[in-house]
């Protein structure tokens, strides 16, 4: 029940926002805290189920609630928690509370509806990450699209329009193919087993020829990385971005995006095994070029926010290369990329939004030397640069190495071709960090706020920022808790696939015996260690 | 003693976080009296540790290893990664380096940086550039190894980019860290290698992994020319030596710190801490044997033709940097140590006194307009002379205890006359070429522009280290430190006395021709011939690299910077609104125009139904 709850609160905080529009100034965002705060304190109770110890006969699933919606077509109310679905969950919460708290005043008019497509959008992604009814997934995966519209189309900045259509097109017509492929899934399901249901666990057993499900893992698979995005599909990022308001790019970078990766570990793998391990190196392809491109990309940009834009797709690349790498290194350090680029971006979205909130504008050619203007700022900003071209000691750097660790134990060419994103995500970030808080102060910045007072970081934004900081210093060096939790949920799908992926010394040595027989045994079992 | 390895790198990175939160808390900004203490305190109290442990644990017993497992860092699947910490010999010579050249530097910038407003910001970065240099050498696997080596990276750049508002120091900044990132991407990649072959990156494991027999060859050969990436990229050694020299641009202790003393020899610590690796590959030790000649060599003749001192001194460091890989590459592993050890002390004092001379000079660099100093500062003089003496390996100096180890190793090697020894007498000759040219232009001969006005700037927090470090320097060849326990007995040295004859001779005769050339018959001005010109470029790597690489890399970003898959999608968009025009005028509101459409379709659906 505690799941409902949450959406529930959450649905009701928006519209009770929306009601409250005329008579409550400013009382909107008051609404949206309690409801948020509400929420995430409902996530932590689930708190004690991530700690305990979880053996391999123990059910994967936390809690669940499980009621009838359209029997007639075998569709259900059906949320479930899990590890991965917890992790999320509370990164939604929390970038939820951090993309409020950081724009506290930024919104002057029509306030309460801003609220309410707010709360709405992060109730429509609670319910994706918890959905485990295809139907009902992909009731919330359309519940989370239109607030969202009308965040970047309503609050955005000059191009808004052109931004919020092209994002809806994209995301409408990919959400279509999916559609069709959890249509046709359970109608092969019905003809096979003369049962018709939407319900994720029973279509898991779906009985399919390999021509079929090669087509519907595609459908899946397109739908969810056009929302990661992966290239080809992922020119709409950038200009949702540039356009979308401060806290619309929050939402966006840090959840949003999260939702298509989620929807490949859960669904696309699971799903369709065979087909997935069959087109793994076309996907691992993609994650490579999509890391390489899109660093590329944004070290030709002089927006900030495009530079941030393109930096999500070439870090969203690891993610890609990691859960198709199909093994548990790999996909438990794209877990970590998940939640540590959520928060990383998040926080140079805001940044970025404070920034331009104080000196209006972004554009680099116009920036330059705001280092003595605004030191808290630069600083803060200059960690989160870090951050994002993969320190290690923060929480991003774990997450890029075990992919590549990972990937690497699959195919080494492609691995190395990612690597060299490495080496992009430096380029990129030191020059925005060159080019905005380093050097002369920029004259035209003189010029142009003439008159103004130009006043740091407030003590709200500096305690939401520095959290963040403290978040991602945790998850570079005690990372361990996130992959205890998410660990029963990449079991699971590990155990679908029939060759086993994880190579450890002895599952090699039975394939090429002689050449390796060396290796060192530090662990016995490849796969069962993850105990505290 | 184990639990107090973690309180070494800790005091540095306690400093450093102190630095950094104490206005928060005060709401204003501390005195100098206070950054200084937190600032050199903690790697004095770091220092004293070191010593405590050496005296108590190491001292007189060569086989010591003291280890430390703070915590599980990463466990998933067979990947199992702790916080932990492993010291031997090796580490401990390289910890003394560290926290005791460490905290003289840092003694002497509390002097040196006085007057900076930013004080406080650049004692909290040197005290995290320490706190990540200790890890880098306590860690016990790979990749806390890497968290080290990138940790010092970015102190590295934020300390040359210190004065921001010069866009130069920025670009000299960003040079560097990106220029090492290319060899740390080839670590990188070394490591996933290692991991899939070994299963683990725990270091004494890889170590016993790697020494059963069986083992494949042909891969360990791939992942330790990755390694020797990564090195060459930190230790700015051929082909990435580009950014050191320009890595000058941040404030001379730094100099001294990280790009004499500690972080560009990290490389040569990480190809002798994974040493038995490289045994096993003819090919990695010919390749690192080769990459220090050919970079001693380059370096050593570009810093003949340099006229800043700053960049002379720099010139020269990759070249001895050149000499640790020469040494490593021919198995003389506490040769590259100990030479690495001398380096640390005669470099270090070297840059100090340079940073007093400049000081003194009002921040004038160019040798050119200095000249016939040592009447103004004699200290000064003093330190720079011994350094120099160590720096061209003069007789009974510490330097020429390392280096000639080194080159009766590269002799050995391979039993008599062999390119890497003759490139490493020529080398020797080049030193003492260049160090003297810069002793004569600088101290010695006619006073330059800027002679006149110098005024003493030493203070006593200046002079002490400086004092310290020149004793080190003369005497530090007398340290050999006992590497027995880690690398094992190495070549026995039974050589004819003329190969040692000839060691000494080439720096007496370099020293001869910088008299000759630089102080007898000094030469007019800045005037270069042609070679000397193209050695003052750094034989024209920047050069090559800004064609080869960074001039086509930008001209694609910028020719794709719209994103050329966007436009497919423009394209389409297009497409579609003019199908949309073409079929919107269609519906003209004109009844003849309806009709005559109607009848044409009609005949043209008839014919098709008769053609049918």
């Amino acid at each position: 029940m505690t799941l409902l709850a949450i959406i529930i609160i959450l649905f009701a905080g928006g519209i009770l926002a929306w009601l409250s529009e005329r008579h409550l100034h400013k009382g909107g965002r008051w609404i949206s805290l309690a409801s948020l705060i509400i929420s995430t304190i409902l996530i932590s109770s689930y708190w004690p189920q991530a700690t305990s110890v979880s053996t391999a006969e123990s059910s994967q699933w936390w809690d669940t609630l499980l009621t009838s919606w359209i029997p007639r077509f075998g569709i259900s109310f059906h949320l479930s928690i899990d590890g991965l679905s917890f992790l999320m969950l509370l990164l939604t919460m929390g970038m939820g509370i951090f993309g409020l708290v950081m724009t506290w005043n930024d919104i002057s008019f029509r306030r309460g509806f801003f609220h309410f497509n707010y709360l709405w959008t992060l109730a429509g992604i609670v319910g994706v990450f918890t959905a485990m009814d295809l139907f009902l997934f992909f009731f919330f995966w359309e519940v989370m699209l239109i607030p969202m519209l009308l965040l970047i189309a309503v609050w955005g900045y000059d191009r808004r329009i052109y931004a919020a259509i092209k994002f809806f097109i994209f995301t409408q017509a990919s959400s279509l193919l999916m559609l069709i492929a959890i249509v046709a899934l359970a109608f092969i399901h019905y003809r096979n087993s003369g049962q018709l249901t939407f319900n994720y666990n029973d279509l898991l057993g779906a009985q399919l020829s390999a021509n079929a499900a090669y087509w519907l893992m595609l459908g899946f698979f397109i739908a969810f990385i056009v929302k990661l995005p992966a290239l080809p599909f992922h020119t709409w990022l950038p200009d949702a971005h540039t356009q979308a308001p401060t806290a619309g790019s929050i939402l966006l970078a840090a959840i949003l995006l999260k939702t298509g990766a989620y929807g490949l570990l859960r669904f696309t793998l699971p799903l369709f095994p065979e087909s997935s391990e069959a087109f793994a190196p076309v996907a691992m392809t993609i994650g490579a070029i999509s890391i390489v491109y899109g660093a590329t990309l944004a070290f030709a940009q002089s927006d900030m926010k495009r530079l941030v834009a393109y930096s999500s797709v070439s870090h969203m690349g690891f993610v890609l290369l990691g859960l198709y790498a199909l093994n548990t290194i790999a996909i438990q350090g794209a877990v970590m990329q998940m939640i540590a680029h959520g928060i990383s971006t998040a926080a140079l979205f805001a940044l970025v939004g404070a920034l331009q909130h104080r000196l209006h504008t972004r554009d680099m050619a116009e920036l330059g030397g705001v280092w003595p203007l605004l030191p808290k700022l630069s600083a803060i900003a200059l960690f989160f640069a870090i951050a994002s071209l993969g320190l290690p000691g923060l929480g991003n750097f774990i997450a890029e190495f075990l992919v590549l660790v990972g990937s690497f134990q699959t195919n080494h060419w492609i691995t190395v071709v990612a690597a060299i994103g490495l080496i992009g995500a430096a380029l990129y970030a030191l020059l925005m960090v060159q080019r905005v808080f380093f050097g002369k102060f920029n004259k035209k910045l003189e010029r142009s706020n003439k008159g103004h007072t130009i006043s740091d970081l407030s003590i709200r934004e500096t305690c939401a920022l520095l959290s963040l900081a403290v978040l991602l210093v945790i998850f570079g060096l005690k990372p361990q808790a996130i992959f205890d939790i998410a660990q029963p949920t990449v079991l699971k799908s590990m155990q679908r696939f029939t060759v086993a992926h994880d190579v450890g010394p002895g599952s090699r040595e039975a394939s090429s015996s002689n050449t390796k027989s060396l290796s060192p045994p530090p662990v016995k079992d490849p796969i069962a260690g993850t105990s505290p | 003693m184990n639990g107090m390895l973690a309180w070494i790198p800790l005091l540095p990175l306690l400093g450093f976080l102190a630095l950094v939160t104490i206005p928060i808390f005060t709401q204003r900004e501390p005195s100098q009296k206070l950054v200084g203490a937190i600032g050199v305190g903690s790697i004095g109290i770091s220092a004293i540790l070191v010593a405590t442990i050496a005296i108590t644990v190491f001292l007189g017993r060569a086989e010591s290893v003291l280890t430390l497992s703070v915590w599980q860092w990463i466990h998933v699947a067979n990947l199992q990664i702790g916080f932990s910490f492993y010291v031997d010999w090796l580490t401990l010579v390289m910890l003394m380096i560290i926290t005791g050249v460490g905290f003289l530097i840092h003694l002497y910038s509390a002097g040196y940086m006085h007057d900076d407003p930013d004080f406080r910001r650049y004692f909290a970065y040197l005290n995290l550039f320490i706190c990540a240099m200790l890890i880098l050498v306590m860690a016990d696997n790979l990749v806390l190894l890497y968290l080290g080596w990138e940790g010092v990276g970015l102190c590295s750049y934020l300390l040359i980019g210190f004065w921001y508002k010069e866009s130069k120091n920025g670009a000299a900044a960003q040079k560097a860290f990106i220029v090492t990132r290319i060899g740390d991407t080839a670590m990188a990649i070394g490591l996933f290698l290692l991991f899939y072959e070994f299963s683990t990156l725990n270091i004494p494991q890889l170590i016993s992994a790697a020494s059963a027999p069986g083992v494949n060859v042909e891969i360990v050969t791939i992942a330790t020319l990755l390694l020797l990436g990564g090195a060459v990229g930190k230790s700015a050694q051929f082909p990435l030596q580009t950014w050191l020299p320009d890595a000058m641009a941040g404030p001379t202790p730094v100099s001294a710190l990280i790009h004499a003393a500690t972080m560009v020899t990290a490389g040569v610590y990480l190809i002798a801490r994974m040493h038995p690796l490289y045994l096993l590959s003819e090919t990695a030790m010919t390749a690192v044997a080769v990459v220090g000649a050919l970079t001693l060599l380059i370096s050593g003749f570009s810093a003949i033709a340099q006229s800043d001192i700053k960049r002379v001194l720099a010139y020269s460091t990759i070249s001895q940097i050149g000499y640790m890989f020469l040494a490593l590459g021919v198995g003389a592993w506490s040769g590259a140590i100990f030479h690495l050890m001398t380096h640390a002390f005669f470099k270090a004092l070297l840059f100090l006194s340079a940073g007093s001379v400049i000081l003194s000079v009002h921040h004038e660099q160019n040798i050119f307009a200095m000249g016939g100093l040592y009447r103004r500062i004699p200290f000064t003089f003093v330190c720079f002379t011994i350094g120099c003496a160590c720096l061209a390996a003069l007789p009974f100096t510490s330097g020429f205890y390392s280096k000639d180890h080194i080159l009766l190793s590269a002799w050995e090697y391979h039993q008599g006359v062999n390119a890497l020894w003759i490139a490493g007498l020529l080398g020797a000759l080049v030193t003492g070429i260049y160090s003297f040219r810069v002793l004569f232009l600088t101290f010695l001969g006619s006073e330059g522009n800027a002679s006149s006005h110098c005024k003493d700037a030493n203070t006593s927090v200046m002079t002490i280290p400086l004092g310290i470090l020149a004793i080190l320097a003369l005497f530090g060849g007398l340290l050999a430190p006992p590497l027995r326990g880690v690398f094992g007995v190495e070549i026995d040295e039974d050589h004819s006395r003329w190969i040692e004859a000839i060691a000494i001779a080439m720096p007496l005769i370099g020293l001869f021709i910088a008299w000759k050339m630089y102080l007898y018959e000094k030469e007019a001005g800045e005037k270069r011939s042609l070679i000397m010109q193209f050695w003052f470029k750094g034989w024209g790597f920047d050069w090559l690299y800004d064609r080869l690489l960074v001039r086509p890399f930008r001209a694609i970003t910028n020719l794709n910077h719209n994103d050329i898959i966007d436009s497919i999608y423009k394209g389409i968009a297009a497409l579609s609104t003019q199908l949309n025009n073409a079929l919107s005028s269609s519906q003209n509101g004109q009844i003849r125009w309806y009709l005559a459409t109607f009848v044409v379709g009609a005949i043209l659906f008839l014919a098709l139904l008769v053609a049918l």
